[in-house]
């Protein structure tokens, strides 16, 4: 890995350099590396190119010296989308995870599933989510990572949803049904699709941080994720049938006080902030110090 | 696709000890390019699968200037093309033989 | 099958059911007199916040029971709900909360099985039928990741030449033969038969891992997912 140029956002970065900037300096280790060229074996039905390592990069490292298990996505190949091989990589990794008894660290960047595989990719990420359901069982925990050009659409969304925590960027986004899909199936006066602030007050990073969809937010910066990362590796691990029931009182709770919003502003205003529409607006450190006096928080019921 | 092979006598031999480096992103107007040190050190191949039909003559010239500027002798390197111009194939096959020359860690 | 039929034909020694705002709540009476939860979605209806929530609680009432019920989740959805609205409250999150429900009310000794009659798709799709431990289907059912009209406009292919492609491959087109050719479904069902012998042989076949990629690949659905998976674990066990 190469070391990466200083000022790269996490956002610019491919998924191999957000791995060699988040983890400790050359003890990223990669399982079924590129050299394997171990593609997918359906794009070339779509006369469509390959990568490698089919987008996904799973590996073991050190973050500040912890043994971890990590999966990279990246999100400019096919749009981060999940297919067979991609993820399968990381149905690997989890399992793998809760063999071995480590934590794990997913920097998502996608889309959704691929097209071009999708009942590969939908099985997938079944899958991936039963299997970290496994893992965080077992004592172990999974961090995802979100601030990628693709976000966290579709299925990576539902992934997500079963993370210990997550880590959002302003620039992540994290959603199921993505801003087009329900522009085309229920008209733009439901979604506007090119109204990027629209989108961000909707799926937006601020926006998760603040109703509770995140747990830690941060720059768009490789050490700011690292610090992130080292923290929500130092919370209680675990997922019962009690962790379960407070999410469900906390998603019952978020629907009573929000359920009549239009808008993230709305949201935001029930949260008790005096300017919503400044919430945009706002650098992050600031945002951070405003959200974190009044936003829900999901610690122990995620 | 299209998948073109390319052998030439390389000058020089590539630096460094590291076995393998990758560089770029298969997307729109990019491309992967994975080198590995596998070969005897006067020879260089360039293996390139594309979605580009046609541009055989590019790719042939884009490689012998690349081949007589940079020390490549004794890789192998493998390209995933996703339609990238020719300034931009010759800026990763630069940027993947200054990796596989950093000094290992 | 009518849903009413399916439910006859399940459980000859009785049940109960209501049903409201697309979901089904109630419970059925298995041949040895032992009872079987039922949950799920009816009439094709999107699975929006409110819907996951609803369903989820209720998995998590049988979770905590100290019994050992199984439960039986009835699927006819469409996708997720589409709207900003649900969006806006995290519905990625109300999925996954159900998902989770679902997965731990399997191993706190509630096993789940799936029964897929009508349609499904994209997040409701794995919100549900994907969650269970064991997912059977009725012909006729009709799953999708997204239907091909979608397709062909996200993929920018025609729509004739995306149906030309999926008769050379189970790997992308919605239909229940597709589904169960990559490891999704475990079980297609025989209407002729009993469907309350076909769920007990279902109940009798112990639960286990999860493994849908080895019959994506004995089916030849998914040629490469559970060598893959191997092959990281073996690696990742090799120090």
């Amino acid at each position: 890995m190469t070391a990466l140029p200083s000022g790269l956002s996490w956002l610019e970065a491919s998924a191999r350099q957000r791995l060699a900037a988040l983890l400790d300096p050359g003890s990223f280790a990669e399982f079924i590396g590129p050299e394997q060229r171990e593609r997918s074996p359906h794009l070339r039905l779509f006369d469509l190119p390959e990568q490698f390592d089919d987008g996904m990069i799973v590996g073991r490292a050190t973050l500040c010296r912890t043994p971890v298990l990590v999966a990279a996505q990246e999100g400019r190949f096919m749009g981060g989308a999940f297919g067979e091989v991609h993820g399968a990589k990381l149905t690997g990794l989890l399992r793998a995870a809760t063999l071995l008894g480590r934590d794990v660290l997913i920097l998502f960047d996608t889309g959704g599933v691929r097209l071009q595989e999708a009942n590969a990719g939908e099985l997938a990420i079944s899958e991936i989510m039963r299997a970290i359901v496994d893992l965080r069982r077992a004592g172990n925990r999974v961090i995802g990572l979100i601030g990628g050009r693709a976000g966290c659409y579709g299925g990576g969304g539902l992934i997500a949803g079963c993370c210990s925590a997550l880590i959002v960027s302003e620039q992540g986004r994290i959603s199921v049904s993505g801003p087009e899909v329900i522009e085309t199936n229920k008209g733009v006066e439901e979604f506007d699709s090119r109204d990027r602030a629209l989108v961000w007050r909707t799926m937006g990073g601020k926006h998760r941080y603040l109703i509770g969809g995140a747990d830690g937010y941060v720059a768009d910066d490789p050490a700011a994720f690292r610090a992130a990362t080292q923290s929500a590796l130092g919370r209680s691990p675990g997922l019962d049938l009690s962790m379960l029931h407070a999410e469900h009182q906390r998603l019952t709770r978020r629907l009573a006080r929000f359920g009549n919003a239009r808008d993230g502003t709305d949201v935001w205003s029930t949260l008790g902030i005096a300017d919503p529409d400044a919430i945009p607006g706002l650098a992050d450190d600031d945002f951070r110090h405003l959200a974190d006096a009044c936003r829900e928080v999901a610690d122990d019921a995620r | 696709m299209e998948h073109l092979s390319y052998t030439v006598t390389a000058p020089r031999a590539a630096g460094g000890t590291r076995r393998q480096a990758i560089i770029g992103v298969v997307a729109s107007g990019n491309l992967e390019v994975l080198a590995e040190r596998v070969l005897a050190t006067d020879t260089c191949t360039v293996d390139i699968a594309t979605a580009a039909r046609g541009f055989a003559p590019v790719w042939q010239a884009v490689i012998a200037d690349f081949v007589a500027l940079r020390a490549a002798g004794g890789l192998r390197l493998s390209i995933n093309d996703g339609g990238a111009r020719p300034d931009t194939v010759a800026l990763r096959l630069a940027q993947v033989v200054r990796l596989i020359e950093e000094p290992e860690a | 099958m009518t849903l009413a039929d399916i439910l006859t034909s399940l459980f000859p020694m009785g049940h109960v059911a209501e049903e409201r705002d697309g979901l089904i709540f109630g419970r059925g009476t298995l041949p040895g007199g032992d009872p079987i939860q039922i949950l799920g979605v009816v009439d094709q209806t999107a699975l929006g916040v409110e819907g996951a929530l609803a369903l989820a609680g209720r998995v998590l009432e049988i979770a905590a029971s100290a019994d050992s019920d199984p439960i039986l989740v009835v699927i006819d959805s469409a996708s997720q709900r589409m709207s900003r609205r649900d969006e806006l409250l995290g519905l990625s999150e109300y999925l996954a909360h159900l998902a989770k429900a679902l997965l731990l009310a399997e191993t706190s000794g509630h096993r789940t099985i799936g029964l897929l009659y009508g349609g499904s798709a994209a997040g409701a799709f794995i919100a549900t039928a994907l969650s269970t431990g064991m997912l059977a289907a009725l012909p006729g059912a009709h799953p999708a990741v997204m239907d091909l009209a979608s397709m062909a406009r996200v993929t920018k292919l025609p729509i004739e030449v995306l149906t030309a492609k999926a008769e050379t491959t189970p790997v992308f087109a919605p239909g229940l033969d597709n589904l169960a050719k990559t490891g999704a479904i475990h079980a297609i069902w025989d209407p002729a038969r009993p469907l309350s012998d076909q769920l007990a042989e279902l109940l009798a076949s112990p639960a286990g891992d999860d493994c849908r990629a080895q019959l994506g690949l004995d089916r030849g659905g998914r040629p490469k997912a559970a060598a893959i998976s191997a092959r990281v674990i073996a690696e990742a066990r090799r120090g």
